[in-house]
């Protein structure tokens, strides 16, 4: 195993517990989109392209575009 | 029970799973010494027998096509899942912001933004064309189009989406790509007498129309993940729209998608 | 050392489900589900590493060099995009649950309440 992936890999493990702790939704979407970054980066380094542009392109654009509009509709109907 | 019973309860078997999970893949083999059979008889046959160089994609839209085509379908329910679900609720809205009412984003977003627009189509046309010759295929392609929707959206541009066309025009395109790829299914039943059998020429490796029936699936899978995302986050987006309605002068929200006022 | 990916993998299952369990928030359960999933897009990828071996694309490589599992990428391909799609359905659902009962907090969404 490399250093890079060793790194990749224990980032990844951090961060993923980072986004179960943090509570409030919307800063939970912010740590979602990093948590996708570092995901894609042990997905290069463990020689996967393709599955790393999915991932790009998932945690990036899906997924914390749904929460905020979620959010968005649940806060509205709040108020 | 009490939330903390359950939760103590959660621990215990979270605990007990952890240890038994830690213990069975301690009898995996050590990582890097990758010993199954499969990938080393996919990397010795692949380029004889389908004329390209891209394992992954010969793996998802052939030789395990069938999987592709059940992924597929889960895609397309979970997009008319949420249809249904989110459009129950719009009976009840009226009409929306007249057009010089909504409040637009920064210059900067909106400059920058829309003019990434354009790039972004074409780029995710490229992946997906290019999808048995480099690393993509119709999956990344198929998603990086749908986020060109986003963009747009996130740039201030009015997204017309109640405009007869808009919500109409995505759903056509997923029904398309998910039909196509079926028929690309059963166009191997038919013309060979395999279903999902490669049946269209195959040509030289390494130019664009080569490998028979992968680019044509790469298309098929392109078009319907792009129209079920960007059908998915027009429905979201579409109700976000709609309920700014009567809070027009607010002034006390914080951040929110809903609120492109800074 | 040569375990630390698939423990990896074990954690973060673990703190997706523990997530899921002790969420007091629909949105947050759901994204705490996606940290679950992305366990398994680890644990397949390790299990089709090979030391020293190249993507397992031919492109501009000689077709004898040694490559990764294809496989197994083309599994977790197709599961990050159906994933982020169920995630949505998830999130939907959310959406009408605090239209119909007023609140997100799982506990007090009680399907048998009037």
């Amino acid at each position: 195993m490399t250093a890079l992936q060793a790194t990749c890999l224990i980032a990844v493990a951090a961060i993923g517990t980072l986004v179960v702790l943090t509570r409030d939704p919307l800063r939970q979407a912010a740590v979602a989109g990093i948590f996708g970054l570092a995901l894609s980066a042990l997905f290069l380094s463990v020689q996967a392209p393709d599955v790393a542009l999915s991932q790009i392109a998932i945690g990036a654009i899906v997924v914390p575009v749904l929460v905020l509009l979620a959010m968005a509709k649940i806060r509205e109907h709040d108020q | 029970m009490s939330r903390q019973v359950r939760c103590g309860l959660a621990l215990v078997a979270l605990a007990a799973l952890g240890a038994t999970l830690v213990v069975a893949v301690g009898g995996l083999e050590p990582f890097g010494h990758y010993p199954g059979p499969y990938g080393d008889v996919l990397a010795k046959v692949v380029p004889g027998e389908r004329h390209e160089g891209q394992l992954v994609a010969a793996t998802v839209l052939d030789y395990r096509g069938f999987d592709t085509l059940g992924e597929e379908l889960i895609l397309f329910t979970a997009a008319c899942g949420c249809v249904a679900l989110l459009r129950l609720r719009r009976r009840e809205r009226g009409s929306d912001l007249p057009a010089h009412e909504r409040p637009l984003p920064s210059f900067a977003a909106r400059a920058v933004g829309g003019a990434l627009v354009g790039p972004v189509l074409v780029l995710a046309a490229y992946v997906v064309i290019h999808g048995h010759l480099t690393p993509g295929g119709g999956f990344s392609g198929g998603v990086i189009g749908a986020g060109a929707l986003v963009l747009a959206y996130a740039a201030g541009q009015r997204v017309r989406l109640r405009r007869v066309g808009s919500i109409a025009m995505l759903e056509t395109a997923e029904a398309i790509g998910a039909g196509g790829f079926a028929a690309l299914a059963l166009g191997g039943l038919l013309a060979v007498g395999a279903t999902m059998q490669n049946f269209l020429p195959l040509g030289t490796s390494g130019m664009l129309l080569s490998a028979g029936t992968i680019p044509v699936g790469n298309l098929a899978i392109g078009i319907e993940v792009a129209g079920a995302v960007a059908l998915i986050v027009a429905e979201f987006l579409e109700q976000a729209l709609l309920e700014e309605r009567p809070e027009a002068d607010h002034s006390s929200q914080d951040a929110g998608l809903d609120a492109p006022r800074r | 050392m040569s375990v630390l990916a698939y423990l990896v993998a074990v954690w973060l299952l673990l703190a997706g489900i523990y997530g899921v369990v002790t969420s007091r928030h629909l949105v947050h359960l759901v994204t705490c589900l996606s940290v679950a999933q992305a366990s398994t897009y680890v644990l397949l990828l390790a299990i089709g590493y090979r030391s020293g071996a190249q993507a397992p694309i031919f492109g501009d490589i000689p077709q004898s060099t040694p490559v990764v599992d294809p496989v197994v990428q083309a599994l977790t391909l197709t599961d990050v995009v159906v994933s982020a799609t169920v995630s949505a359905l998830l999130l939907a659902i959310a959406v009408q649950a605090h239209k119909r009962f007023g609140s997100v907090d799982p506990d007090e969404l009680n399907a048998l309440r009037g």
